[in-house]
């Protein structure tokens, strides 16, 4: 049958009869929406916000774990080498964190990260250790610009160090699942700080056997840190390749001025461990375009207030909720028992960090939604 | 109950400043090690109650799609009933106090939720978690008290139209969640000023609850009755849709009037709060303007824990699966202040509720002074107040008082 022959009914009238549906259905359950009942029985279904199901738990090191994840139906799709944002329940609160994607596209459908335990790293810790399989978690699209040029180029070098390997595999594994092997030249220059430590080493030794890379494993503990002008003894065609490099951003740092040096082009993903520091005070940034200076013993809400700043308010006292405003970055000090609420840009939720502006004051400078 | 500053014995009188200060660090450290141990378990537990709630809505409206045969019926409207009760207290309620607010799950946080309930979420919270919650109790500026067209205080001058405040009160609980919007939009004041005059933000707010009001409606009396046509079964499911609101509606209602009106709770002067209360003396006003309800677990969840209403008031931001571990807590520090936990099982605080409404309805002191011997004389003097206009009120006032001092001086 042709296109031209199909029958086709009008856009418009399957749009007024749907939406005629859908606003009886929503009639019929409000306040609660239609989407609401859906996801209650199917949070993975097309057309809702973006979630995925753990499905499976692979440990690689002590210290790392891999997680299988179907995601929902809205899933773009993504290119070996892009990160997703994962939002994740960690004792009951909502943290959002980005991880590289450790498959190319499945025949399964499902995605992965692998996750390396950070000392102190609450979401890390989480998903290595304590994560189980058929938890719920939230999901972001693929982003990133991580991935290979297309046509490759014909010889590659990948320098990764520690978790650093996790886009690497993901485009190393994309590669080797095609019917034909690539005809590139890759060489790995893998770095960690002990054999055991090493994620994916048997996968990635199999590979170097197999004649598909090259793989040069460096070990601190063997081979002391690694220096990147001795890279030429292990690559000594290192003017040839396009190099990739995922790693700490000491390593980076060195990398790119060795490259600029020599003229060689290199790309990098940095993974970037933002911290807010907690301060006392600071300046509060609507995002209407009013910068006020805060200090740390006065609440936003009286500070904004003072400033002519027009504020949602209600008790005055931390009960009401009737001042939340969500806060885009930044630090705030419970001005009741001192805690501190922190907000960073792709590690909190996209909305923000919601914050009572009556009770906070300034711990640093912060954005505030208004 | 008189104010606690017009009070023979000030139930406070006893405690320092010094003493009130102490009591609010103590209350702010219980508050502080719940907090330390906030997380998975907690989330885990609203989680399941909403879960548990909609399962629950949904299989009930299913099951009244056959409620043409009446045992199906009952069915459907138990469960109902129940999911509707859950869903304002155990879960609308707390969750627009902000109480999971810290899980940062946009799903369930006090900025996005809305109830199946004809006030809106926004004016609920703004006419519960700010005026009532800040001014407890307060004649005047507590709205909660006697919601505006009740005597629930001595201190209130009596009017004939008391009289009927029994009627009024048991109307409003059969209509509770009309009443609670009626009031969030403070109508009887907003609607004493005239139409040019009103304000913007109550016409906005007029506008949102008459549209709230109108969804809900539709909902329950429209369109799941219509949903069950093709069964044969409209009638019946309207009919189970209003008793399970009428249900919800006389629970919430005396679930509600138990924590603040029983005989006993104490109310304040306007006059008497200092412009900067401290917190301890913030706190001193919730723990002695609330009373709890005792029962089992069962009735707590089912009263949205504010059986739980002390440790509601002095921590209202806390998740509400908490109030039954910090209740002793509190409970011993009302004894170390001497000050009076009050708490009864349910039928007793509504009784003893509806007393009062009953009691107040009548002029001060006509109550205990009347028996059954003198019963046709008091009726014949009620009458005369009522009829025979301001002058004869406050001189049968005045003697009514004096009567009533010399039984308890007697006694």
């Amino acid at each position: 049958m042709t296109a031209a022959a199909m029958p086709r009914t009008t856009p418009g009238a399957t749009r007024s009869l749907k939406g005629m549906l859908r606003r009886v259905a929503d009639a019929a359950v409000t306040p609660l929406e239609l989407d609401d009942v859906l996801d209650h029985f199917h949070p993975l279904r097309r057309g809702t916000e973006l979630r995925g199901r753990i499905v499976q738990v692979v440990p690689e090191t002590a210290q790392s774990a891999t997680l299988v994840i179907k995601p929902g139906r809205d899933w773009d799709g993504h290119v070996p080498g892009q990160y997703v944002r994962v939002g994740v329940d960690v004792d009951g609160v909502r943290l959002w964190r980005t991880y590289s994607l450790t498959h190319g596209p499945r025949q399964d459908r499902c995605i992965s990260i692998t996750v390396k335990a950070i000392p102190d790293g609450v979401v890390s810790g989480y998903l290595v250790h304590r994560a189980k399989v058929g938890e719920m978690i939230q999901l972001a699209q693929p982003e990133g610009e991580f991935v290979l040029p297309q046509p490759l180029p014909r010889k590659l070098l990948l320098v990764t160090a520690g978790s650093g390997i996790t886009p690497v595999i993901g485009m190393l594994r994309n590669l080797f699942s095609k019917a034909t092997a690539p005809a590139t030249d890759i060489t790995l220059v893998h770095v960690n700080p002990s054999e055991s430590a090493s994620i994916f080493r048997d996968e990635l030794r199999a590979h170097g056997a197999a004649g598909r890379i090259t793989l040069v494993e460096r070990y601190d503990d063997q081979h002391g840190l690694l220096d990147v002008s001795d890279l030429t003894t292990f690559v000594p065609d290192l003017d040839e390749r396009l190099t990739y490099a995922c790693g700490p951003a000491g390593l980076l740092d060195a990398l790119e001025a060795h490259h600029a040096e020599r003229g060689l082009d290199l790309t990098t993903e940095r993974f970037r461990p933002m911290l807010v520091e907690p301060g006392d005070g600071g300046t509060v940034t609507f995002t209407n375009g009013i910068t006020l200076d805060a200090d740390g013993a006065t609440p936003i809400l009286d500070a904004a207030e003072d400033a002519g700043v027009l504020m949602p308010s209600g008790c005055r006292m931390g009960i009401c909720m009737g001042c939340v405003l969500p806060m885009r970055s930044g630090a705030v000090r419970d001005l009741r028992n001192g805690a501190i609420t922190t907000a960073v840009p792709g590690e909190t939720g996209p909305q923000g960090v919601p914050i009572q502006t009556c009770i906070s004051a300034a711990a640093g400078a912060c954005t505030i939604d208004h | 109950m008189t104010v606690i500053t017009k009070q023979p014995v000030n139930p406070t009188a006893h405690l320092t400043p010094e003493d009130i200060e102490q009591l609010g660090a103590e209350l702010d450290a219980i508050r502080q090690e719940v907090l330390d141990t906030r997380g998975e378990r907690d989330a885990a537990y609203i989680r399941k109650i909403v879960k548990v709630q909609r399962n629950l809505e949904f299989g009930s409206r299913a099951v009244l799609l056959g409620s043409a045969l009446p045992p199906v019926w009952v069915v459907g409207t138990i469960g109902l009933s129940i999911s509707k009760i859950l869903e304002n207290m155990e879960i609308g309620h707390n969750v627009m106090h902000g109480q999971w607010d810290w899980m940062r799950d946009p799903k369930i946080h006090s900025t996005t939720w809305e109830w199946d309930n004809a006030s809106t979420a926004e004016a609920w919270k703004h006419s519960h978690n700010e005026i009532h919650h800040t001014y407890t109790n307060i004649v005047g500026k507590d709205n909660d008290l006697g919601y505006g067209i009740m005597r629930v205080d001595e201190d209130q001058r009596w009017i004939p139209m008391y009289l009927a405040q029994p009627l009024w009160n048991f109307i409003n609980a059969c209509f509770f969640e009309y009443g609670i919007a009626a009031y969030d939009l403070e109508l009887g004041k907003n609607l004493s000023i005239p139409k040019e005059k009103r304000s913007d933000a109550f016409k906005a707010n007029l506008k949102s609850t008459l549209k709230k009001i109108r969804k809900q409606a539709t909902k329950d009396y429209v369109v799941n009755p219509a949903l069950a046509l093709p069964f044969g079964a409209a009638l019946p499911t309207l009919a189970a849709n209003f008793t399970a609101n009428l249900v919800r509606n006389l629970w919430s209602h005396s679930v509600i009037m138990c924590g603040h009106f029983p005989e006993g709770v104490e109310t304040f002067e306007k006059k008497s709060i200092p412009d900067k209360e401290t917190r301890g003396e913030w706190y001193l006003r919730q723990m002695l303007g609330s009373a709890n309800i005792s029962g089992s677990k069962a009735m707590h969840l089912m009263t949205g824990n504010l059986s739980h209403q002390i440790e509601h008031h002095l921590f209202p931001d806390l998740p509400s699966n908490r109030y039954a571990e910090v209740a002793p807590k509190v409970k011993a520090l009302f004894e170390k202040y001497e000050l009076n936990y009050h708490e009864a099982p349910l039928p007793a605080q509504v009784y003893s509720a509806w007393h009062k409404v009953v009691r107040l309805s009548l002029p001060n002191g006509w109550m205990a002074t009347t028996n059954a011997k003198n019963l046709p004389a008091q009726t014949k003097l009620l009458w005369a107040m009522t009829t025979k206009g301001p002058k004869v009120r406050r001189a049968a006032q005045a003697r009514l008082q004096q009567q009533a001092r010399k039984l308890t001086q007697a006694a």
